[in-house]
């Protein structure tokens, strides 16, 4: 997908005057928060296994290479393939020969973050293989020609009116001239639609929540349905993974799915989790003939054994979104590519480069909140500082505010200068501010003035009048 | 050096080590696999079976479905016909072609019409056995096979289950257990489903609609058979 | 009864910010540490933290003035700071600092481990009541970000303030959501902070409490700022002022009286 990331503060900006996006952004935080902390209230466990997730993550990381490949001969043996790839071009063209090998003309997709990475849609479109969201939220946003703008909840920002338009707009073809604003019917509509589509689809694409090293198994997990009825229709199932994706074993995949769903939507279990373990076996009489894992690398191997590492035990839950108020802000689109809110702070510099990035790690007033409410306790705020850093050291960013901040560390570093400028300081916004108590504009850096008064200094600085009271 | 190579190399890489994990550490990975080591299992399911059927019914309920008990198997037919009739549904139902629910005196209940096979889109009801069932969340557990197609859990507009009482379980682990001991150590059937309620999605303003893409309605006949 | 601190040196961190700009906060919090027994010293050698460099990448700068900060408070039984995020920077970030440098590091961790924050240092370790203090006002209390998630600073406030006299504290919907002020991000990206002050106002006055108060001059100064900004006649004060009977002092911005 094209990258904006580098126009953060445009996009943001165009987000917040966005009146249903700011009622669509109400109802994340409102919704998604609540159901967290209620699930997670009612688990006394519920913290413990937190641990347990974050360290079967590290161990997994700690021996990547190795439940890598067990995986890949456990799905060999039940009858499928594992294609490696390392970057998003060789997932794509991977992927379409194997469409092209079944003769493929259409493709049911369940929700899947990486096709969304490597830009799968419109790349299958331009070799003339029609893409099927089957998501609802993806199949509204597909319509709309947008991506998603949500990790879980991928059309979050559409309004049900937008929805009866895109559904007017896209479904008269199938014989529904009405518009029709009952969401519970516009549901309806978009079953009725996508039912057949699953049937005459060549190839199912689904994506994966787990990898099971033990047993050869991909397992997703979705509340609608339909990733279970796109991956056993079609006669091909694809499902595409990155690589940090694999699990040990069943057991370790029970202890990540009891804090997936609490985190993500506040549900105890999402309603359908499916594990898939090969083809359809010889005496059975449904599922798919062949089974296809397309593991993508994408960047993610070179974090390994560095300061990112942690990023890689992300279960892409989406609880630092929902939990972030610079999220709530600006919305998904803000932030320029696949992922938002902090998790993508934290792994699009990475993917797209610092310099393009930079404003991701940046616009955070380290509140610490995705930290608080991650799964897997990555230090999300650790991982934005450490770009800070980077982007310090190689000189990226506005020049004024390196030089401001550099002026205020020779001063801090020098108490008795410091002393001195803090006391001259003070009078002067003393002066400024007359006998009102703040200062509505400031003649440098109005970043604060432009928002907020500046309540002024009492005159004289606590150093001061301490060593007044001490010296009496 | 293909993909493959090339993706553990830098993995390795990044682990500070060029090669392949020693035998040592492959011997004892592969140990850690299959020792089926649990992690923390939450308190709420290790109860008498008793209340596990309990809370697995309050669970599964709360996320929609409907829950029926029966004394023994032979009484299934009849909880069948009188929840389509309660419900309006109508009375050709697509059946899983394996014994434990074809055995049924499907015939005392003439109006019922089953259809063995595997789930369709014209199909308006499907049942299919449970493999297990876990309380603590309140999920059914089915698993795949050649008499159990798992479409019939997922296309039909109506999904009817049948569950042992003695298959209930505490955890998920639990249930592992009895997969590996039906299927064997490290076999998984095809498609092992977890079903926690009926299909739903929220991605329309985030309002709660049920019936997605997968069955409408969930209802869980239970045969008493622990006794 | 006995004070546990009795007679015990404290040095009080005072922070750039009340240094600069409200010094009766570091005035209060010497009331409350001396009526909790404690002998309170002011380090002179001190000067900020080191947030602003931290949070802009500066990790060399950062790392000069923890030195700074930690040759000031060398030998001192505690270190308080009216403060969340400054003790949590001390506490929490100074030993992360000096990771890769032993020597450093073990004496970033000694002067963490005698590193507290104001009202939990007072009333987890100092037993400290106000005592006949008396405010007849609605208060709600604002869960700055660092106290709460960095210094875990939730009960002890509500507990301190429920010993004021007729005082009632009505807590604000969203209380543990972030203010934005963020140092440095509420001028870098004022438009963001400026939703998320705007979001934190209307939930503190939706509570129509008389005051409102937190133990972060930061998110006090962008609360207050905000208020002034939008004709709102909240009063902010510090809960240091609060606890020590400065209840009636002019809020932050008000300017004297």
């Amino acid at each position: 997908m094209q990258v904006t990331s580098r126009k953060f503060k445009e996009n943001a900006h165009d987000a917040m005057q966005d009146e249903n996006l700011r009622a669509a952004l109400g109802r994340v935080k409102q919704g998604f928060t609540t159901a967290r902390a209620n699930a997670a209230a009612e688990l006394p466990e519920f913290e413990d296994l937190r641990d347990q997730a974050r360290d079967i993550k590290d161990h997994v990381l700690e021996n990547l290479d190795y439940y890598l490949e067990y995986f890949e001969q456990k799905v060999i043996e039940a009858g499928g393939q594992v294609h490696w790839c390392s970057t998003a071009k060789e997932a794509r063209e991977t992927i379409l020969k194997i469409c092209r090998d079944v003769d493929a003309k259409t493709v049911t997709k369940g929700k899947s973050m990486i096709t969304e990475e490597i830009g799968l849609n419109k790349f299958l479109e331009s070799q003339g293989v029609e893409p099927i969201e089957t998501d609802l939220g993806e199949y509204i946003i597909q319509l709309a020609d947008e991506p998603p703008s949500h990790i879980i909840g991928p059309a979050v920002h559409k309004t049900k009116e937008q929805v009866t338009e895109l559904f007017y707009e896209h479904h008269q073809q199938y014989g529904y001239t009405e518009r029709e604003e009952d969401p519970e019917k516009l549901v309806g509509e978009a079953r009725a639609v996508l039912r057949h589509k699953y049937v005459t689809a060549d190839v199912g694409i689904t994506g994966a929540n787990f990898l099971v090293a033990e047993t050869g198994s991909t397992a997703i997990v979705t509340n609608e349905g339909n990733g279970d009825l796109t991956q056993s229709l079609a006669k091909t199932h694809i499902a595409v993974a990155s690589i940090e994706k694999v699990i040990p074993t069943l057991e370790d995949v029970s202890t990540v799915m009891r804090v997936l769903a609490r985190s993500a939507t506040g549900q105890e279990m999402s309603v359908y989790t499916t594990f898939s373990t090969g083809p359809k076996r010889d005496d059975d009489i449904d599922g798919p003939e062949n089974f296809h894992v397309v593991l993508l690398d994408g960047g993610r191997s070179e974090m390994i054994g560095t300061e990112l590492q942690e990023l890689l035990r992300c279960i892409r839950c989406g609880a630092c979104m929902n939990h972030c108020p610079v999220y709530h802000a600006v919305g998904g689109h803000s932030y320029g590519w696949v992922y938002p809110g902090p998790i993508g702070a934290a792994l699009n510099p990475q993917m797209v480069g610092i310099e393009e990035a930079i404003h991701l790690p940046n616009a955070s007033s380290f509140c610490g909140r995705c930290e608080e409410v991650c799964p897997v306790r990555i230090p999300l705020p650790k991982i934005l500082r450490y770009w800070r850093e980077k982007s310090f050291e190689q000189q990226i960013g506005p020049k004024p505010q390196r030089w401001g901040i550099e002026i205020w560390g020779f001063f801090a570093k020098r108490p008795w200068i410091y002393r001195l400028m803090t006391k001259t300081a003070v009078r002067a916004l003393k002066l400024m501010s007359g006998k009102k108590g703040k200062i509505r504009s400031l003649p440098f850096n109005n970043g604060w003035t432009a928002v907020r008064d500046l309540p002024a200094p009492e005159g004289a600085t606590f150093m001061e009048q301490w060593k007044k009271r001490e010296g009496k | 050096m293909d993909a493959k190579a090339k993706i553990l190399g830098r993995i390795r890489k990044g682990q500070g080590s060029e090669a392949a994990v020693s035998n040592e550490t492959a011997d004892i990975l592969s140990a850690r696999i299959k020792s089926h080591a649990r992690g923390i299992i939450p308190k709420r399911g290790q109860i008498p079976l008793k209340d596990q059927i309990a809370l697995f019914q309050k669970k599964i309920e709360a996320l929609g479905a409907t829950v029926a008990h029966v004394e023994k198997a032979e009484d299934v037919p009849t909880a069948v016909q009188r929840y389509l009739a309660d419900n309006n549904m109508p009375s050709r139902v697509k059946i899983t072609p394996s014994k434990e629910v074809t055995d049924l005196p499907w015939g005392e209940i003439p109006t019922l019409e089953m259809v063995e096979g595997a789930g369709k889109e014209e199909d308006m009801v499907g049942l299919s056995p449970a493999f297990a069932a876990i309380a603590e969340s309140g999920t059914l557990m089915m698993a795949s096979g050649a008499d159990t197609p798992s479409t019939v859990n997922f296309v039909p507009e109506n999904h009817i289950v049948v569950l042992k009482s003695s298959h209930m379980r505490g955890s998920y682990e639990e249930t592992w257990d009895m997969l590996r001991e039906k299927f064997g150590e490290a076999v998984m059937p095809r498609s092992v489903n977890f079903i926690s309620g009926p299909s739903r999605t929220a991605d329309i303003e985030q309002r709660l609609i049920m019936g997605a893409h997968g069955p409408k309605e969930l209802h869980i006949i239970m045969v008493n058979d622990d006794a | 009864m006995s004070k546990p601190l009795e007679n015990v040196e404290v040095a009080l961190f005072v922070t750039c910010l009340v240094d600069i700009n409200r010094p009766s906060v570091g005035f209060a919090a010497v009331k409350l540490l001396e009526e909790a027994g404690c002998r309170v010293v002011v380090p002179d050698a001190q000067t900020c933290c080191g947030q602003p460099a931290y949070n802009s990448g500066d990790r060399k700068s950062t790392k000069d003035i923890a030195k700074n900060v930690i040759r000031a408070f060398k030998g001192y039984r505690y270190v308080v700071a009216p403060s969340g995020s400054c003790a949590g920077m001390i506490k929490k970030h100074y030993p992360e600092l000096f990771a890769d440098d032993p020597d450093m590091l073990l004496e970033a961790e000694e002067l963490a481990a005698r590193t507290h924050e104001l009202v939990s240092f007072l009333n987890d370790i100092a037993d400290f009541e106000p005592d006949d203090v008396k405010l007849d006002k609605k208060i709600t209390y604002h869960d700055s970000c660092s106290s709460l998630r960095e210094m875990k600073v939730k009960q002890q406030p509500r507990e301190l303030l429920g010993e004021v006299d007729d005082l009632e504290l009505i807590e604000a919907e969203d209380r543990e959501a972030c203010c934005g002020f963020g140092g440095t991000f509420c001028i870098k990206y004022s438009e963001i902070s400026e939703e998320m002050v705007d979001q934190k106002i209307s939930n503190l006055l939706a509570t129509k409490a008389d005051i409102v108060t937190a133990g972060d001059l930061g998110c006090l100064m962008n609360i207050a700022g905000r208020l002034s900004r939008k004709g709102h006649k909240m009063k902010v004060l510090h809960i240091a002022e609060i606890l020590a009977g400065m209840g009636d002092n002019p809020g932050i911005g008000e300017g004297q009286k």
